[in-house]
């Protein structure tokens, strides 16, 4: 038995990296419940619908419920319960949003707009599963369905019509993105690291996915780069080696433990004739540095140290706050789309009725008929049939396209239309048919 | 008809205004086609004769130049760079007298359109690639100081640009030199001699020296980068001197550009 869909309110208890540090979160995650939580918690019965979403950077509970603050109320005793923390440690690392800012609230998460790092996407795809997770447990329905299909919607527009995801905020993407804007497509090229560190593989890694065809390691220790040069799948050399392969790299990557430069600007300017002059782009990731920085003066030399790098992570990331604000503006307009539609709910009983109500005195109507013409063949019943159908909907049609229009600011409508086709039911809105 | 590459501005922007910019230069084309063809019927000539309609050839064969490379490479924001261009030479081709003049005798000949047009095509080419080389020096200059403007992510990337500068001028380059022959070609049927060394013949070959080594270089040494970008786009100046400045200033036996009233 469902109440009045319009008269319920959206609401969110939850806690983020932003309320709370990792080992309360942690606790809040319940990772140890013998239920899954979003059962533990729809048991209350408190709420009509519940989405149960666990990431690593928070976990919320989105509720659809008709009482809102009391049905929070008794979400947030359950798991106190179940997580073992007290009332005050709960109260101080979570949050609660109702109504209007619980569906902002969820349009901005499902944005990446609330995440650690703004515009990161794994956020989606985490809620995505939470969504269909509680579908499966079949605790969201009509409210939370559309609720998420509409977050999911807000969550693609923000990424296509702001730039909030398009730039790079890690470093060893930086490096890479900043490789394809000066070689374009990475297919082909040839990638030098110097040094067998961690962060060179990594961004070794990143550069072998977007298409570069040959890695050479160079290392002190001739062993651990052939190890992994073999992890890789490039060649290894020795340091002695390196002119040549400098002659051959596209993207050097240095990452030695070495005390000073290992690699000199008259080093760089001596390859640039045999390279004829092909574009050298140096990425020094070690501290101390191993590129001496006069190199990038080389022309069609570009050389960034962890500095530059993170200045260029900075920059970016600088650039996404300023696209929040549209994306702000964007939520804005989409919380009213939802309410909008919200409201529309409750004209779904009304335009019910009617349509029972036509279909009603249609076929009394028509036995009628059919009772006072003797002999018809089929032919003429099928067209009886279709008339009476046919005047029967071209009647209720205006008022319903009147009633989906202009309810939403004229909700005395729904009182007329129930007077003037005398439905049945009184108008205090609460009915027990409109379950579906 | 100027207007319309104006439009081209904007289509950095947003796809869906670029897709438009697109559609209005290419109608722009369109029209222009049929502009200079109703030039040649009328005149019984080539449409390549004063300053007017020598621009505007220039322009015509800009756009078709932007259009196929557009159509062939994609490349991000060249509109933005080449449609200014256009603009340009179409509005001072519109401040020129656009009265059809009559040729005088000497220049009637079949080699008219020809050693004009393939110029001029060569012309566009340059013109396009020197557009190129000042997004490579813009690009470059976001790369090399590590700090970005908002142009950065819309500048498509190095090596793209450099070898969209090497196709223009490998093209460009024997049109040039194919030009210049056709020209002295024509000079010694019109005026008896092969070369005269009047300015208009200096300027060219010093201007066909200035590509020659550019490419002399990008073939031997692979020369790149910005000062190959920097010398793409002095040369593209030394050209238009001698497609503009020669004529307005120097007076010559090239005298299209001599006014009519």
């Amino acid at each position: 038995m469902q109440q009045d869909l319009t008269n319920h309110v959206v609401s969110i208890i939850g806690t983020n990296h932003k309320t709370s540090d990792v080992a309360v979160r942690e606790r809040l995650a319940m990772p140890n419940c013998s239920a899954p939580p979003l059962l533990e918690f729809y048991r209350l019965g408190v709420c009509s619908e519940m989405i149960f979403l666990s990431t690593c950077n928070r976990v919320e509970i989105i509720t659809a419920s008709f009482s809102g603050e009391q049905a929070v109320a008794s979400i947030q005793r359950q798991w106190e319960e179940l997580s073992g923390l007290n009332t005050e440690t709960i109260s101080r690392n979570t949050y609660r949003h109702y109504g209007s800012d619980a569906v902002r609230h969820l349009f901005e998460v499902a944005a990446s707009l609330d995440s650690m790092i703004i515009g990161e996407p794994q956020i989606l795809g985490q809620l995505k599963t939470a969504h269909k997770t509680a579908c499966e447990a079949k605790t969201c329905s009509t409210i939370l369905n559309r609720l998420m299909e509409h977050a999911f919607f807000v969550a693609k527009a923000i990424r296509t019509q702001t730039r909030i995801g398009s730039s790079a905020v890690s470093i060893s993407y930086a490096a890479v993105e900043l490789a394809r804007k000066i070689f374009g497509e990475l297919t082909g090229k040839t990638a030098l690291l110097i040094g067998a560190g961690e962060m060179a593989e990594i961004a070794a890694q990143h550069l072998r996915q977007q298409g570069v065809k040959s890695i050479i390691v160079a290392n002190r220790t001739l062993e651990r780069g052939i190890e992994l040069a073999q992890r890789l799948g490039g060649q290894a050399i020795s340091l002695s080696e390196l002119p040549d392969a400098l002659i051959k790299a596209d993207i050097v990557i240095s990452s030695t433990g070495a005390p000073g430069y290992v690699l000199f600007k008259d080093q760089v300017s001596k390859i640039m004739r045999p390279r004829r002059h092909r574009l050298l782009f140096l990425i020094d990731i070690a501290v101390p540095r191993d590129i001496e920085p006069s190199i990038n003066e080389i022309d069609n030399v570009y050389l960034y140290d962890i500095d530059d790098l993170k200045g260029v992570v900075d920059q970016n990331k600088a650039e996404r706050e300023k696209e929040t604000v549209k994306a702000h503006r964007l939520i804005d307009t989409e919380v009213i789309k939802f309410f909008s539609w919200q409201k529309t709910l409750s004209i779904l009983p009304v335009i019910h009725e009617l349509q029972k109500k036509a279909e009603e005195v249609r076929l009394k109507e028509l036995v009628r008929s059919k009772a006072a013409i003797k002999n018809m063949t089929d032919e003429q019943e099928a067209v009886l049939e279709a008339m009476s159908r046919s005047i029967a909907q071209k009647l209720i049609q205006n008022p319903i396209i009147c009633l989906k229009k202009e309810s939403e600011h004229h909700p005395e409508l729904l009182d007329a239309c129930r007077r003037l086709f005398a439905l049945n039911n009184n108008h205090n809105g609460s009915q027990e048919k409109n379950s579906g | 008809m100027a207007t319309i590459g104006f439009l081209m501005n904007m289509a950095t922007a947003r796809k869906d205004v670029e897709r438009w910019a697109m559609g209005i230069l290419s109608a722009g084309l369109g029209l222009h086609t049929v502009y200079l063809a109703y030039r040649w019927w009328i005149s019984g000539h080539a449409p390549i004769v004063n300053l007017h309609e020598s621009l505007s050839f220039f322009a015509w064969f800009v756009t078709l130049a932007f259009l196929a490379l557009q159509f062939r490479y994609k490349l991000k924001s060249l509109g933005a760079f080449v449609a200014p261009i256009v603009s340009v030479l179409l509005i001072v081709s519109y401040s020129q007298s656009n009265k059809i003049m009559s040729l005088p005798p000497s220049l009637k000949s079949f080699w008219l359109p020809v050693h004009a047009g393939i110029c001029i095509a060569s012309y566009a080419l340059f013109a396009t690639a020197a557009a190129i080389a000042m997004m490579y020096l813009l690009q470059e200059k976001n790369i090399k100081s590590k700090r970005f403007n908002r142009l950065f992510e819309r500048l498509p990337s190095l090596d793209g640009l450099d070898a969209m500068i090497g196709r223009c001028i490998n093209i460009g380059f024997p049109l040039l030199t194919l030009g210049i022959i056709t020209g002295s070609i024509w000079a010694e049927s019109a005026w008896g001699a092969y070369w005269s060394w009047d300015p208009k013949e200096t300027w060219s070959l010093v201007t066909w020296f200035f590509y020659a080594a550019l490419l002399h270089q990008r073939l031997t040494v692979g020369w790149r980068g910005r000062r190959a970008a920097i010398m793409t786009i002095i040369s593209f100046f030394i050209l238009l001197f001698t497609f503009l400045g020669v004529n307005l200033l120097l007076p010559g036996q090239h005298s299209y550009a001599t006014r009519l009233d």
